[in-house]
């Protein structure tokens, strides 16, 4: 916990926006004038923010299905993500991507993924990118436990371990692969971090509720990437409070799973109740905050709401640089 | 013009854009060769030798050597372009793109499009193709064709030295994906080409001879079968023109439609599977635009709707030879 007000306040005002960003969309999918298929990331605020604050804008990060998290956290633009969720022209793909393939390359964002696994071959090649010209880039692979079975998975922690490349395989196990319990999808018994040492690389198993030990975790790999040591392994744990895709039925789970996860370990609460038992912010900024991204959300809904859909002519555009 | 192999053509090219641009760099399976192993150094330079010699003068930042596993390093090397690096990945075999398809057919063709026309992905796979190695089923085919088929990959398929040097440097320079296909059988096949640096722009068909009876459309090795079947066919009295369309996508049809409308007759010779090819592509653009050009059915000579074989009596056989070719050609003259 040792870090500074302002990086706590940044810490709070991202993992509050895209708590807030998930739980509209939840409630304006549900209406039916939002197009296509989209992944929820609520619950798991203080993986994609815990690492991503540990990088700059050399960095690059991919992403899975459920990258709405991994966006903001990696400073895409929530209006422009909000308005390509609605399909429409100015969103961040120009509404030609939808939910599952927000990028932006500016950023270091290089993309949700509508393919299970996709990314981490992608975030190899950053890195190796940022190996290449020796900038101390790093990158990281954010995948789920379903995600971790993929041979593109084994493969990329392979090779970065044999490249030395400077890359983080942030494993975010959230309980299900899909529908699939994770100790029943992964023969190993649902500890995804023991990938690591097959490997011949550190692992590290956080609790994703839990800010500061992602942080911490990821500021340590993060450290030893930059300076030579090569790819780390961190699997985080938490709940995914939403189905695998909005529409799911969840009859799946347990009864209250849900409810009992939000009630006691949620983790925007735990970071309240740390930042407050310890007197390192004061509950006024905080809720000034959750008022603040209210406010963003609304403009953002409201905003896409009325935006104009794509252009007829982009339909053939940029398929090509040239040709 | 000097003479070299077409693997020295290929070589020339990458170690002259190597030289020109530190971006752009040699990633897959044995590129180098032997790495971490005890013997000597570079003992490949690639399963074909293209990349022999470019260990040892632009060494192992720039000529990178990866476990055997298609879907990380073909993926990396998707990912390296994105930020403005200029891989050029080689997959051992076409056949291999089945264990890899997804970065090629789900990533780096769709980047552009799919995030707004704000990504670049300037990659270049290198693969060999063809039959005729009694390699078998599962180092034999062809498969540019299923490339063809995807919006945002561009495919080239060279058919001698100065071409595949030419069309080499523009590929590294391209800014979109581009899948090389290599014909195996013509690593070794001498020809002219320059030795200073040049492009072949894609898109653009090389009309190898004029004549005014048949046209010939032939790819990769099939050029050569063209070639041998024009040369019977003139002692026929009967005249054909050859055109090598060099890349399938971007495909010049007008090159082809231009002089279907001079012959009236056109055979397309492809060494790949029967079905949805190169051959039944053009077939359809023609039967579209030129049909009232046509004196004659538009035939498709290609393989057959099998995998290779091995035995090489049955290989022989499944490739498509001169002989049909010929065989075509009097077949659409008798009309």
């Amino acid at each position: 916990m040792q870090m500074a007000r302002e990086q706590l306040l940044r810490a709070y005002r991202q993992m509050r926006l895209i708590r807030e960003f998930e739980e509209r969309v939840h409630i304006e999918f549900a209406k039916g004038d939002m197009p296509g298929f989209v992944h929820l990331y609520a619950g798991e605020e203080a993986s994609a923010v815990g690492v991503c604050m540990n990088l700059d804008e050399r960095d690059v990060i991919s992403s899975s299905h459920r990258g709405h998290g991994h966006s903001i956290a990696k400073d895409c633009d929530v209006g422009a993500m909000m308005s390509e969720i609605y399909g429409k022209g100015d969103g961040i793909c120009g509404g030609k991507g939808g939910s599952m393939h927000i990028a932006d390359l500016s950023k270091g964002m290089l993309g949700a993924n509508g393919v299970v696994g996709a990314g981490q071959p992608l975030a190899c090649g950053a890195a190796l990118a940022a190996k290449y010209r020796n900038n101390g880039g790093v990158a990281v692979a954010f995948f789920g436990d379903g995600a971790a079975n993929q041979g593109t998975s084994l493969e990329s922690i392979n090779l970065a371990g044999v490249l030395k490349l400077p890359l983080l395989f942030v494993i975010e196990n959230n309980g299900y692969g899909e529908t699939a319990a994770v100790t029943w999808h992964d023969a190993g018994g649902g500890n995804l971090v023991k990938r690591a040492e097959a490997f011949g690389m550190p692992g590290v198993q956080v609790d994703g509720t839990d800010f500061f030990a992602v942080h911490e975790a990821a500021a340590a790999a993060v450290t030893r990437a930059r300076e030579g040591g090569g790819p780390t392994v961190i699997e985080v744990k938490f709940m995914r409070y939403y189905g695998h895709f909005e529409g799911d039925s969840q009859i799946y789970r347990a009864a209250g799973e849900v409810e009992k996860w939000r009630a006691e370990k949620d983790p925007l609460e735990v970071f309240r109740g740390k930042v407050l038992t310890a007197k390192l912010l004061e509950e006024a900024q905080l809720n000034a905050l959750d008022d603040e991204a209210v406010a963003t959300i609304d403009n953002a809904v409201a905003h896409a709401k009325a935006a104009a859909p794509p252009a007829l002519a982009t339909l053939l555009a940029d398929v090509y640089v040239s040709y | 013009m000097a003479i070299k192999s077409y693997r020295q053509a290929l070589n020339e090219a990458i170690a002259q854009e190597m030289r020109r641009d530190p971006t752009v760099f040699v990633i897959g399976e044995d590129v180098c060769g032997g790495t971490g192993a005890a013997g000597e150094k570079e003992a490949w330079g690639g399963a074909m030798g293209v990349t022999k010699g470019l260990f040892t003068e632009f060494g192992a930042n720039r000529v990178i050597d990866t476990p055997i596993s298609e879907s990380a390093f073909v993926g990396a090397a998707v990912g390296a372009a994105t930020q403005g690096l200029r891989p050029i990945v080689e997959l051992m075999f076409v056949d291999f793109l089945g264990v890899c398809l997804d970065q090629l057919m789900n990533q780096a063709g769709k980047f552009r499009y799919m995030f707004g026309g704000k990504a670049e992905t300037p990659v270049v796979v290198r693969t060999c193709i063809g039959a005729g190695l009694r390699a078998a089923a599962q180092h034999s085919q062809c498969l540019y064709s299923m490339f063809t088929h995807l919006p945002g990959l561009k495919c080239v398929v060279p058919s001698s030295p100065y071409d595949a040097k030419g069309l080499l440097i523009q590929a590294i320079r391209d800014n979109d994906p581009v899948i090389f296909f290599e014909h195996k059988l013509l690593y070794d096949m001498e020809g002219e080409a320059p030795d200073e640096s040049y492009v072949i722009p894609f898109g653009e068909a090389n009309t190898i001879q004029e004549g005014e009876h048949v046209t010939i459309v032939a790819l990769a090795r099939m050029v050569h079968f063209a070639k041998e079947a024009a040369a019977v066919l003139r002692k026929e009295g009967v005249n054909c023109t050859i055109i090598d369309p060099r890349t399938t996508s971007p495909m010049d049809f007008d090159t082809i439609l231009d002089s279907v409308e001079e012959t009236g007759r056109l055979v397309v010779v492809d060494e790949s599977y029967p079905r949805c090819n190169m051959g039944t592509d053009i077939a359809a653009v023609v039967a579209d635009r030129a049909f009232h050009a046509l004196k004659a059915p538009i035939k498709v000579i290609s393989a057959p709707h099998t995998p290779v074989p091995f035995a090489p009596n049955l290989e022989d056989a499944y490739i498509p030879g001169p002989d049909k070719i010929v065989a075509a050609a009097r077949l659409l003259m008798k009309r």
